[in-house]
């Protein structure tokens, strides 16, 4: 059994499973169910002045659905905490007190004034909760009003309302980042600016779901209108997985401690994060598609892998993959892969064959002798893993290296030194060696 | 034999209306729209799709299941009737174990293919309920052809003709249209009148003329046919019933299983029809099949097919058999009737011998024996039609595109030689057929 727990600025938590700041950690009740079930810690749904936000009364959630109505994708038009900001304090304390092991973290979203932080912060701080998470990432309704992405999208007022939060606090502060920007580095090097102690990401990306197909109207849609709402669910973990690695790896930000959020649902999704440079992860979309009860899956299959690899604790696999990540230009292009399909595996559906033919390499057979036949020509495959992204069976189409020999595609000699586009004849910005 | 046996036991009524009900429902219910999603998503779009190969009528199985996923099922159910006019039908009575549905390749994946013959019917039933046009006429051309036989083969090659402009008629001896979809496919596979109902729809498209009770050999000749259109189909399918090879072999008591079936899918009150208490059926096709399992739901007590060679040599599909073994029926292999025992007139039991080892011999009481070894074009009721068409093995002869051998006459359906007695099959050689005469129509 390996070690589950995380340190996490200090703050610890028996397993690295927080729920993020949203629907299900807005009231004591769902919270108990949540710690009952077994979640490590919670991002308190966002705190913000008083008097509270109102919430639309009509559809709040949107989905895509992939094979059987499985959830791929999921947005939400939800604002912050609608509840009474008193309501929520008490409720927090009394959470606090009844599950003491397990992280609490308050996420809180407040106007680009001091004031406002220095009012706020201490009365949240006095709950006994663990840490503060700042949501400059809501893009729909809060960010209307200059907060949420609004302030994410702009690291001076990153690093500003960063400051002044830690300014007053005494607990760690999470700063909590937009994906809705080019380039997440500099949001990320201005929330440590700022002197904040850690960053969690992504947040949800703008999105619109659909059209009502009768109506011709946006779907979902309140009294025929609607408005773009925030996208998470394992359709965004891509994206989620791209900004957290950059961050991990980029010079000027790497070493900040990272929550990772972004399509979690089972505990794969969380070794992605992990080893990608996040030392907890934070879950809604699941918990709102199928229950807490995930937690099972995701605390045991964790613990079974990390015992398959040898790793005591969670911490040994935080940023494993990080040196794997690099950018275009240094990957070495000597390097040969080509598909193979393995034959007792093919069940002859030839889609391998008819992408390849329609859209890529004409590289895949699909006759040989007269009989239906699936087999890769070497001479014209690329090793782009195409075929292997469509096969429907699981490993039946792996790549393989070419370690010796000619690549039959362009007779060039397989060789085993490394050459990368830095070096490459055709780049007109080649290093000289 | 003993004559101190019982009055033999047929009569009407065995079972209540609500048991008939019952047993003569749907045999595959229709898929609820939540089952079809989930099915069709199963479906893996395969290039080059081996389903499709498998089908007779070559639908483009991959892309109707795909617009079932995306909610056109309009565009769905045209897929499919623009190669198969019969796709209704035949989601109903295709054996798809042996057809698309063995070539399916998540048999390979999973052992369990894609449901395409419900699907099949999911994306049709919709098109046959609201009677929706799929399809129109081109400009008339003005030419006429006598379709002679209003079955599968004769109405899928009627509705191609008449859909590429030519003016059929269709010359159909029975009442109504439809052939064995109609007075032959057991009841369970087809029920609340949907042969009658495709028939209309087909007509519906409009420039077909019905000529029923009309009867080629008996009320016009194939030369007058010839003399007075600009092309014939011959789809007059197999009237005749083979016999046993018995001597007096047609005693009362004995039902040749086609005319059973015949009146069972006439008949609106099956509990009117007189069933035995004990019932044998001879045979080893789709035909033994269904008169053993109506007979059984119809309320027999003992229903036993016997047949003379193994198992694995029926016709019917092991699918088939195992249904009719789950429904009651006995079946007993390696064995042929050798003599009726007649009393007071009427059957009373057979004797069967061992086709395997010599002399083995065994009786069984009977009330009801049923005959289906096959039928067999009925020549003899065809006026010399035989005479000027090349046969082989007693059935038309025929090329690719379904033209006989002489000029201006095509045939389809279980009439010709290498036809499968598949509903599906008969709709392709008539749509063949439509083509080909087609072609000549416009060529000449």
């Amino acid at each position: 059994m390996a070690d589950l727990t995380t340190t996490f600025l200090g703050i610890k938590s028996p397993n690295p499973f927080w729920l993020a700041s949203a629907p299900p950690t807005d009231k004591a009740y769902n919270v108990n169910r949540a710690f009952e079930a077994g979640w490590g810690g919670v991002v308190w749904k966002t705190l913000g002045e008083d008097p509270p936000i109102v919430n639309v009364n009509g559809p709040r959630y949107g989905a895509i659905h992939g094979n059987d109505r499985r959830v791929i994708g999921f947005n939400n038009i939800e604002l912050i905490t609608d509840r009474p900001l008193a309501t929520n304090l008490r409720e927090i304390r009394e959470i606090k007190r009844d599950w003491p092991d397990r992280a609490l973290i308050v996420s809180v979203m407040l106007p680009m004034n001091e004031q406002s932080w220095a009012k706020y912060v201490p009365m949240i701080e006095d709950t006994g909760a663990d840490g503060l998470e700042l949501n400059f990432g809501c893009p729909h309704g809060m960010s209307e009003r200059g907060m949420g992405s609004a302030v994410g999208q702009v690291p001076e007022y990153i690093q500003q309302a960063a400051a002044w939060c830690k300014k007053v606090a005494r607990v760690p502060v999470i700063v909590k980042l937009t994906p809705n920007i080019t380039n997440i580095l500099p949001a990320a090097k201005a929330a440590k600016d700022g002197g904040a102690d850690a960053v969690s990401l992504i947040n949800t990306l703008n999105s619109i779901m659909r059209v009502d197909y009768d109506a011709l109207t946006i779907y979902p849609a309140t009294d025929g209108k609607g408005s773009h709402g925030g996208y998470c669910g394992p359709a965004v973990k891509p994206i989620a997985l791209h900004m957290v690695a950059e961050i991990a790896r980029s010079r000027a930000t790497a070493g900040l401690p990272i929550s990772g959020i972004g399509g979690i649902t089972d505990w794969r999704d969380a070794v992605d994060f992990l080893a990608l440079g996040a030392t907890t992860v934070q879950v809604c979309t699941a918990a709102m598609v199928y229950g807490f009860k995930i937690i099972d899956d995701l605390v045991d299959g964790l613990d079974n892998y990390l015992d398959k690899k040898g790793f005591a604790s969670v911490h040994e696999l935080v940023g494993k993959a990080v040196p794997s990540v690099t950018d275009w230009q240094y990957l070495n292009l000597n390097h040969v892969d080509k598909a193979f399909i393995d034959q007792d595996l093919c069940i002859k559906c030839g889609r391998c064959h008819i992408v390849c033919e329609d859209t890529s390499h004409q590289a895949i057979t699909a006759t040989v002798n007269g009989a239906r036949h699936f087999e890769v020509i070497d001479a014209e495959c690329v090793g782009c893993n195409l075929c292997v992204s469509v096969c429907p069976v699981e490993n039946c189409i792996t790549m393989r290296p070419m370690t010796s020999g000619t690549d039959p595609r362009t007779g060039r000699t397989i060789t085993r030194e490394k050459a990368d586009w830095t070096t490459h004849p055709n780049n007109p910005g080649r290093r000289q060696t | 034999m003993a004559s101190n046996k019982p009055a033999p036991d047929v009569h009407a009524g065995r079972l209540s209306d609500a048991e008939i009900t019952a047993n003569f429902a749907d045999m595959h219910p229709p898929l609820t729209p939540s089952e079809a999603i989930i099915d069709a998503d199963r479906c893996y779009f395969c290039y080059d799709a081996p389903c499709t190969t498998a089908c007779p009528t070559g639908i483009d199985i991959p892309s109707f299941i795909q617009k079932i996923r995306s909610g056109n099922l309009k565009g769905s159910a045209q897929t499919i009737l623009e190669e198969n006019i019969m796709g209704g039908m035949c989601a109903r009575v295709c054996p798809t174990e042996v057809l698309c549905e063995q070539a399916c390749v998540r048999n390979a994946h999973e052992d369990r293919p894609v449901r395409i013959g419900l699907l099949q019917r999911y994306a049709t039933d919709p098109i046959f309920r609201d009677n929706t046009s799929l399809f129109e006429r081109a400009p008339a051309t003005g030419r006429k052809v006598a379709v002679v036989g209003g079955g599968p083969a004769g109405l899928s090659c009627a509705h191609r003709l008449a859909m590429l402009g030519h003016s059929p008629t269709v010359f159909e001896p029975k009442e109504k249209l439809g052939g064995l979809n109609e007075y032959g496919i057991a009841a369970y596979k087809t029920p609340d009148d949907f042969a009658a109902r495709e028939v209309e729809y087909i007509l519906g498209l409009g420039g077909i003329e019905v000529r029923a009770g009309v009867a080629l050999g008996r009320d016009v000749s194939l030369a007058e046919l010839r003399k007075q259109y600009d092309a014939v189909f011959l789809g007059f399918g197999l009237a005749g019933v083979n016999g046993l090879g018995l001597d007096h072999e047609q005693p009362p008591g004995v039902v040749n299983a086609v005319d059973y079936i015949a009146a069972l899918r006439q008949e609106q009150s099956k509990a009117r029809l007189p069933v035995g208490r004990k019932v044998i059926v001879i045979g080893g096709g789709m035909t033994a099949i269904d008169i053993a399992v109506q007979s059984k739901a119809l309320g027999a007590e003992q229903v036993t097919i016997v047949y003379r060679r193994g198992q694995e040599h029926m016709n019917a599909s092991q699918y088939e058999q195992e249904f009719a073994q789950i429904r009651g029926v006995t079946v007993r292999l390696w064995s042929k009737p050798r003599e009726l025992f007649v009393e007071d007139g009427r059957v009373r039991a057979v004797e069967f011998e061992s086709t395997r080892t010599a002399g083995e011999t065994y009786v069984l009481e009977v009330d009801v024996l049923f005959k289906a070894i096959g039928q067999r074009v009925l020549w003899e009721s065809l006026a010399g039609t035989a005479q000027i068409l090349e046969l082989e093995k007693d059935r038309i002869r025929v090329d690719a595109e379904r033209r006989t051998s002489i000029a201006g006459v095509w045939a389809g359906g279980d009439c010709i030689a290498g036809g499968k007695d598949l509903t599906v099959s008969a709709v392709q050689d008539g749509k063949l057929a439509a083509l080909s005469i087609d072609k000549l129509l416009r060529g000449s």
